[in-house]
């Protein structure tokens, strides 16, 4: 599918094209690649149909079925949907179906989108390269023998393979803007409390974040446009209206101040992603803004906090998940023995270890010395951002510190796998949106992506300069 | 009350949980409603499903601020927390409740005795499922399987803590009944402990004397009512002195009451107690309700039962008892309208206090009632039939002179009596002679004749009168 997701609506409104043919392009691109890739748990074909029909049919009626009109999109399978499995790519929740919708896909429905199916992910969002699946790994369509990156590589992939031009992912640590980098293409997490969380199965709830991949930067500020703003049932999301950030996606970085992040720089970053992270502050200063190196110190503590905090709100967050009301259940003699058989059959490793990890961060007598503690980096992360935004507008830094790595390079020590998202947790703790834009290929010819980082709510900036790097590189196909 | 042995005493600490009567749950707009059909009031939240989330009730905020206020408690930026444990009636396995930053906190309450009682703190939590254990024996243990009905889980409830600051199972009931009415007053409970709306677990130790530092307590729970409240810290400070005397230590338990049986049973050791892991809800924001709106709830509250007990003995002279039972009763306005209307304050308390119990008595138009207690002053009625008018005051409505008039009551002359009694005098010769000999106890007979012989129209006391007059 070369269409962009503005071109298809664009199309579909005005009766160029109907959402029926647009949607069977995107099934027959499916039916051609999805077994070797596997980006999705489930194709939703016969309700996408009915769906696509019932747009043409407004349109036919003279009715404007909104903005995302006929666009055929994806949803991780962490979103829920009304009566359609919702796996968190766990066994735990077999033969779960929601009885309501996430708010995000209600607002992308009534935009008029299309949902062609539930993308893979890691279990329960934990993982950085889809392998934690408990229905097995996605590949990379840029390269089948490496990982697509985690948790949204169904996401990323079904965007890079050309499957739909839109999905949604979640991104608690890099969830998003990892992926994107490994796939190539364009990824946001938005500012904290600016999607609606609701809906959306819980991994640690102070840091997960709904946000949009796509192919080109513009369609990424429609449909973040789209599933931004005020929601009540959702008591962190933010009492205010989303700016337009469409209108300004032409107003480029002149006189913009951006901050080179030391931290995000230093070992561990391989030198073809460096040079190509060089290549976008050269872009920006040729578009005539400054670039300096910045330090954000307490940034360099990121992972050891985010390994504390996430882990603690993700053991009570999967309490839930006892067997008792819905999803897996092993049956034994006492309710306690039916916990533990339901729960050690159905969690993964990852999952399992991120409970323990939690749990005993949370243990009365160690509480202080872990998740007290991670608190306070957390405060000392933001307060050190802050005082970064008060010199700079927008920050930079790799999103990944390598290319696509192939599958089972880094499952064997969890740590390594974790070192993936340095440069994109910090970002969480702190609650601010930054997003990962393609910038060319390290040394294998696999996509690098950029990350250009904003203060909260300052999404409008970072989408313009996003949109000055992919015009200094052109658009992926 | 019974007093314990050899010179031990009780400390109690209670907490009090009440549900609050909102229309819908703390965290959710599933209904809250009491004795529906099973699983009915509920929604995505309230079932703690994959992606669900909490938004908290206002209405539970306003009313847990209007028992905060009520109890004299500071109203503070609170934050709610999560309370970690697995069990089946609990849909998330967490409880949201507040933990190290309750809602309201450091009040007091008053007794009727005037012993004030310190509250620790008022906080919100959430209500869990309720759990029915079936076939085998229908006990936890024995349960062929559990039916667990989650329409209670999410209900609002605020768990009120004393501090340990009560000395006898008697002061804890009065306690109890005290806060039972600042709540129903405050509009924020309806106080019914037989459905559970308001739920008692009390903290008991022992120790000798007043002096020692307090013993190791346990806590007593399922208890359903005032009077198994007394019953259970009873029989709970009589095993520890028991253990005690006998030389062994008491061990820091939790005990289940079992009414039938009269005991409680030891559910869980400290050393058995839940790591509750408690940290702040991310899913919630911090509680930092506006000083204002603090203040217009202040302004709203209603004269509170004790105030209301300190001016109804003020302007009658009504003892604590009675004016105890005449606020609970919500007969003190009438009391004091009644008053206002010119009525005797005396004959007031003693209707409202004996005669007055049934539920239509508050629909009394004031200035009958006052009426009614001015004839029995006068002489117009006698006790008996004031009783009767008032009586019927409740049934009809009518004013007091014309259900006198309508049963015939009519103000006896005295010199009508006089003879009356000299009449019995003379049919009674023996009995007299024994009255005037001193036999004190046969005036109830002479005053029975009377009574008979004017269909029991006489005064009883003017009839006394006039024997002692005439025995001279």
């Amino acid at each position: 599918m070369t269409s962009t997701a503005r071109e298809i609506a664009a199309a579909v409104r005005s009766g160029e094209r109907t959402a029926v043919e647009v949607l069977e392009a995107a099934l027959a691109e499916i039916a051609s690649r999805e077994g070797e890739i596997h980006a999705f748990n489930l194709v939703t074909a016969e309700a996408a149909r009915a769906r696509a029909a019932e747009i043409d049919a407004e349109v036919a009626s003279g009715r404007d079925p909104g903005p995302l009109a006929g666009v055929p999109i994806a949803l991780k399978d962490n979103l829920c949907t009304r009566g359609v499995p919702t796996t968190c790519g766990s066994r735990i929740l077999e033969g779960w179906r929601p009885p309501y919708n996430a708010t995000v896909v209600d607002l992308l429905a009534l935009a008029g989108a299309v949902s062609v199916g539930k993308t893979n992910l890691d279990e329960f969002a934990m993982g950085s390269s889809t392998e934690n699946s408990a229905f097995g790994p996605t590949r990379n369509p840029r390269d089948l023998s490496r990982v697509p990156g985690g948790s949204s590589g169904g996401s990323a992939a079904a965007v890079a393979a050309g499957f739909v031009s839109l999905s949604l992912g979640s991104d608690t640590g890099g969830s998003i803007r990892q992926p994107a980098a490994l796939c190539g293409v364009v990824g946001v997490k938005p500012t904290y409390g600016l999607v609606s969380r609701y809906g959306l199965v819980a991994f640690a709830s102070s840091l997960d974040q709904i946000g949009p991949f796509s192919t080109n930067v513009a369609d990424a500020a429609l449909m973040l446009e789209v599933i931004a703003g005020h929601d009540p049932m959702d008591s962190t999301s933010i009492p205010l209206d989303v700016a337009d950030i469409s209108d300004h996606l032409e107003d480029g970085v002149a006189g913009m101040r951006i901050g080179l992040v030391e931290e995000f720089l230093g070992e561990g970053i391989a030198d073809d992603v460096r040079r190509r992270v060089e290549a976008a502050a050269d872009a920006f200063v040729a578009a005539g803004a400054t670039v300096e190196t910045v330090s954000v110190p307490a940034a360099a503590y990121g992972l050891d906090a985010y390994y504390l905090i996430a882990p603690a709100e993700a053991s009570s967050n999967l309490a839930r998940y006892d067997a008792v009301r819905f999803g897996l259940r092993v049956d034994a003699p006492t309710t306690p023995e039916m916990y533990n058989a339901s729960r050690t059959a159905g969690f993964g490793d990852e999952v399992k270890r991120r409970i323990m990890l939690g749990t005993y961060a949370l243990s009365a007598g160690y509480y202080d010395a872990y998740y007290g503690t991670a608190q306070k980096v957390r405060t000392l992360i933001r307060r050190d951002f802050d005082a970064a935004y008060e010199r700079f507008d927008l920050l930079l830094s790799p999103t990944s510190p390598t290319t696509a790595f192939a599958f089972g390079d880094k499952t064997a020590d969890p740590l390594t796998m974790y070192l993936n998202d340095v440069c994109t947790i910090p970002t969480n703790l702190a609650g601010h949106p930054a997003m990962s834009v393609p910038f060319g290929v390290g040394d294998d010819g696999l996509p690098v992506g950029v990350q250009i980082l904003a203060p909260m709510l300052g999404e409008v900036a970072m989408f313009s300069a996003a949109a000055v790097l992919e015009s200094a590189i052109g658009v992926p196909l | 009350m019974s007093d314990l042995p050899n010179g031990w005493t009780m400390v109690i600490g209670l907490e009090v949980h009440t549900e609050l009567l909102t229309k819908t749950k703390l965290f959710s707009g599933a209904p809250n409603e009491f004795g529906g059909e099973p699983n009915t009031c509920l929604d995505p939240t309230s079932l703690g499903l994959p992606g669900s989330l909490p938004v908290l009730n206002r209405k539970a905020v306003e009313l847990a601020i209007r028992i905060g206020l009520a109890l004299e408690c500071s109203v503070r930026r609170s934050v709610f927390a999560r309370k970690n444990y697995f069990y089946p009636d609990q849909p998330k396995d967490y409880q949201i409740s507040q933990y190290d930053l309750p809602i309201n906190s450091d009040g007091r309450l008053e007794l009727p005795n005037g012993k004030v009682i310190g509250i620790t703190r008022a906080h919100l939590e959430e209500d869990t499922g309720k759990s029915s254990h079936s076939g085998g024996g229908g006990r936890i243990h024995d349960a062929v399987y559990t039916l667990v009905d989650y329409n209670r889980a999410g209900v609002p409830l605020l768990e009120i803590v004393s501090e340990p600051d009560l000395r006898t199972a008697d002061e804890a009931k009065a306690y109890v009944v005290e806060l039972r009415s600042i709540l129903v007053a405050v509009g924020a409970s309806d106080g019914k402990m037989e459905e559970g709306s308001m739920r008692v677990d009390a903290n008991v130790s022992v120790r000798r004397g007043e002096s020692e530092p307090f013993g190791t307590r346990c806590e007593v729970k399922n208890v359903n009512s005032i009077r198994s409240l007394g019953r259970a810290i009873e029989y709970e400070a009589r095993r520890q002195i028991d253990l005690l005397e006998a030389g062994e230590p008491v061990h820091q338990q939790t005990r289940h009451w079992n009414e039938d049986e009269g005991r409680t049973i030891s559910l869980r050791s400290k050393e058995e107690a839940t790591d509750y892991r408690y940290f702040a809800d991310p899913d919630l924001v911090e509680l930092d309700p506006d000083p204002e709106w603090i203040e217009e709830i202040r302004a709203s509250l209603p004269v509170l039962p004790r105030r209301r007990r300190a001016l109804l003995s003020e302007r009658t002279g009504a003892s604590v008892e009675a004016s105890v039972l005449v606020v609970e009763r919500g007969l003190d306005e009438l009391v004091l309208a009644a008053l206002d209307a010119g009525g005797d304050a005396g004959r007031l308390i003693t209707h409202a206090e004996h005669n007055l119990s049934d539920e239509r008595a508050g629909r009394l138009s004031p200035s009958n009632l006052a009426d009614l207690t001015t004839m029995e002053v006068g002489g117009q009625l006698t006790a008996t039939q004031a009783k009767t008018v008032l009586a019927e005051m409740v049934d009809t409505g009518d004013a007091p002179d014309v259900i006198a008039a309508r049963n015939g009551f009519e103000a006896m002359e005295s010199s009508e009596l006089e003879g009356i009694v000299d009449d019995v005098i003379a049919a009674n010769p023996g009995d007299w002679a024994a009255f005037c000999a001193g036999e004190n106890k046969v005036m109830g007979f002479f005053v029975g004749q009377v009574m008979k012989a004017t269909g029991g129209q006489a005064d009883g006391r003017s009839v006394s009168a006039i024997l002692n007059q005439r025995r001279g």
